[in-house]
């Protein structure tokens, strides 16, 4: 395959998101303007100009009309998809590291860093329809985790809230009292920090990656653990694709240490698991630095792949990608 | 073609105008005729001109515009499409290639090579069916279990520390498994421990010479992964040794390779002896017992 290659940001890429009808792909960069792709060519439909910081996490809803966005500008933003228009501004007292929107659009979880003081905390925002009905307030805080959380999903019909990051626990809330419901268990869980956290298509089971060099495969009611898959480098971003049990882990050295060794021994290489056998099928090479962002677009056959270097490559799969066997 | 001609008289500078302005006799000409698109998406383009003789020529353009097969778009993604640009897409200019298509082509690279795995559990078995008998162990180099599995299958190698001995320094890091294996009071020789440097010698005499093949007439710049990767595929390889200058560290163009299996030895000999390697013809043979 030849891969497109976007270089729209000029700082590294921090997420990667298709919307559902995969036609549409959503970066986000430490530069401070997420940008919107066409995802069958990689053309630039436009950037949404507005953040004052590095932009962290995206998510689009169902219908691709708002974009939501969380920045380490201290806000989480909603945008008009078609024009790139700033609907409403969500202020914090603390860096936005991630944002979800839950099924149905109406509510959207954030959550925010530690800083200063304050500790880390997971936000839930009533999202209007009407933005002129938009108002800031939380209808829920949940605090509790130390350390960065580095991601915050809904769980199965919007009743949980599915959180991961620093102190790699993976945690489920109740969405709606804010009860801590249930905490992976320590011994088969992660062992350093959470990284990224993926939903499978029918949101019955997640992935996670860790800097542990590892991913692991987790149900989303039960929390019980299902697959691990192991790896040489740690683990910055994870995909699942939604059209074969492959899951896609991307890393990499860390970037701060990426001049002190061999280029070789970087691994940045996109790397193909199977999802069943845990076996690795394959990588794919091509970022300079680590990878930090995966997405699998919603019919997947393509994926693509926002790295340190400020790229985002988008991969079509060729043919013999859909029968390989182990 | 279509899109050229009403574009062009805005385009005409003032010198091209006055040069041909006698002849231009465009009114003269039949306008333009456009048929179609038919249900097969068939367009013709008539048109008239004049070519450099004087000459009318009449022009027919057919095109057909097809749909592409697999564009399972939905009404919202055909809708999207035509979106107006937006922010600093707006005003990008056609030069700036943001979008580009890579000029290389970039494979799933396998892990192994598709076909090459049936082999390897067979080589991997054979051993380790003449173990079972009670013969020599196999230890595995990440873990120091024994005959349990080859240091190849070990399941903690990501848990141990990086292996890096066949790439870089192998001398080091095997001063470094035999320096852990005494007791930690126990006392280790300033050479023996790790991270020294070790002279040749003694790190020869440790060597079981077993199976041992001496790869003579190398290149300077052959590293012991680059003998490892030729040696392989005739079977499993428990050493390689390149033979470096212990002042310069530049290759003296031998070193040494030992195999677990004396057949797969004895193959290598055979097929590599005489082979062109790096612009060398290498030569390959048992290597003769130390004598002490």
């Amino acid at each position: 395959m030849r891969p497109i290659l976007m270089k729209g940001h000029e700082r590294p890429l921090t997420f990667l998101k298709y919307n559902r009808d995969g036609d549409l792909l959503f970066s986000c960069a430490k530069d401070h303007n997420p940008t919107v792709w066409f995802a069958d060519n990689g053309e630039r439909l436009g950037t949404y100009r507005g953040h004052n910081g590095a932009v962290w996490c995206c998510d689009v809803s169902r219908d691709s009309m708002r974009l939501i966005t969380g920045s380490a500008d201290q806000t989480a933003k909603l945008w008009n998809v078609q024009t790139g228009q700033q609907l409403f501004t969500f202020n914090f007292d603390s860096p936005a590291r991630s944002v979800d929107f839950a099924v149905g659009d109406k509510l959207a979880v954030i959550t925010t860093d530690p800083f200063m003081e304050l500790s880390s905390a997971i936000h839930v925002k009533l999202i209007a329809r009407d933005t002129s009905d938009q108002t800031g307030d939380s209808i829920l805080v949940i605090k509790g985790p130390q350390g960065r959380i580095n991601r915050a999903i809904w769980g199965p019909l919007n009743k949980t809230i599915i959180s991961a990051g620093e102190d790699a626990v993976i945690r489920i809330w109740d969405s709606e009292t804010g009860k801590l419901l249930k905490e992976a268990d320590k011994e088969s869980g992660h062992k350093k920090t959470i990284t990224s956290l993926a939903k499978s298509a029918d949101g019955s089971h997640f992935l996670t990656g860790s800097l542990d060099k590892s991913a692991k495969l987790w149900d989303a009611r039960s929390l019980s653990l299902i697959k691990t898959y192991v790896t040489e480098r740690p683990v910055n971003a994870v995909a699942m694709s939604p059209l074969l049990d492959h899951v896609v882990l991307g890393g990499g050295q860390d970037a701060s240490a990426v001049t002190t060794t061999d280029h070789r021994a970087g691994k940045f290489e996109a790397k193909f698991f199977d999802k069943i056998l845990q076996e690795e099928i394959g990588g794919v090479k091509g970022h300079f630095g680590p990878i930090n962002a995966l997405a699998f677009n919603p019919d997947g056959k393509s994926f693509s792949s926002g790295g340190e270097d400020g790229y985002v490559r988008l991969h079509h799969f060729d043919p013999d990608y859909f029968n390989i066997k182990i | 073609m279509a899109s050229q001609n009403p574009s062009q008289p805005a385009k005409l500078r003032w010198g091209e105008l006055e040069e041909d302005d006698g002849e231009d006799l465009d009114f003269l000409l039949p306008p333009r005729q456009v048929i179609g698109p038919d249900e097969n998406g068939i367009k013709k383009v008539i048109e008239y001109k004049f070519n450099e003789d004087g000459n009318k020529v009449k022009i027919t353009t057919t095109t057909r515009t097809r749909k592409l097969a697999n564009a399972r778009l939905s009404k919202r993604a055909i809708e999207r499409r035509s979106w107006a640009k937006f922010g600093d897409a707006v005003h990008e200019d056609v030069g700036s290639r943001l979008t580009m298509v890579s000029t290389e082509e970039i494979l799933l690279e396998r892990p192994r090579a598709p076909g090459s795995k049936q082999e390897e559990p067979k080589a991997a078995g054979d051993p380790l069916a003449q173990f079972q008998k009670g013969a020599v162990l196999m230890v595995c180099r990440t873990c120091g279990k024994k005959g349990d599995h080859w240091t190849s299958r070990c399941p903690y190698k990501d848990l141990a520390q990086p292996m890096e001995g066949f790439t870089d320094k192998p001398a080091a890091s095997e001063a470094a498994t035999a320096a852990s294996g005494p007791t930690k009071g126990a006392y280790v020789p300033p050479g023996m421990r790790a991270g020294a440097e070790r002279t040749a010698g003694s790190d020869m005499r440790r060597r079981n010479d077993e199976n041992s093949v001496r790869v003579t007439n190398l290149s300077e710049d052959t590293r012991e992964a680059d003998l490892l990767e030729l040696f392989r595929p005739f079977g499993a390889v428990s050493r390689v040794y390149v033979a470096l200058d212990q002042r310069t560290q530049v290759s003296r163009g031998f070193g040494f390779v030992n195999f677990v299996n004396r057949e797969d030895a004895q193959r290598a000999i055979n097929k590599l002896n005489g082979y062109g390697y790096d612009s060398l013809i290498l030569r390959v043979e048992w290597a003769t017992p130390r004598a002490n």
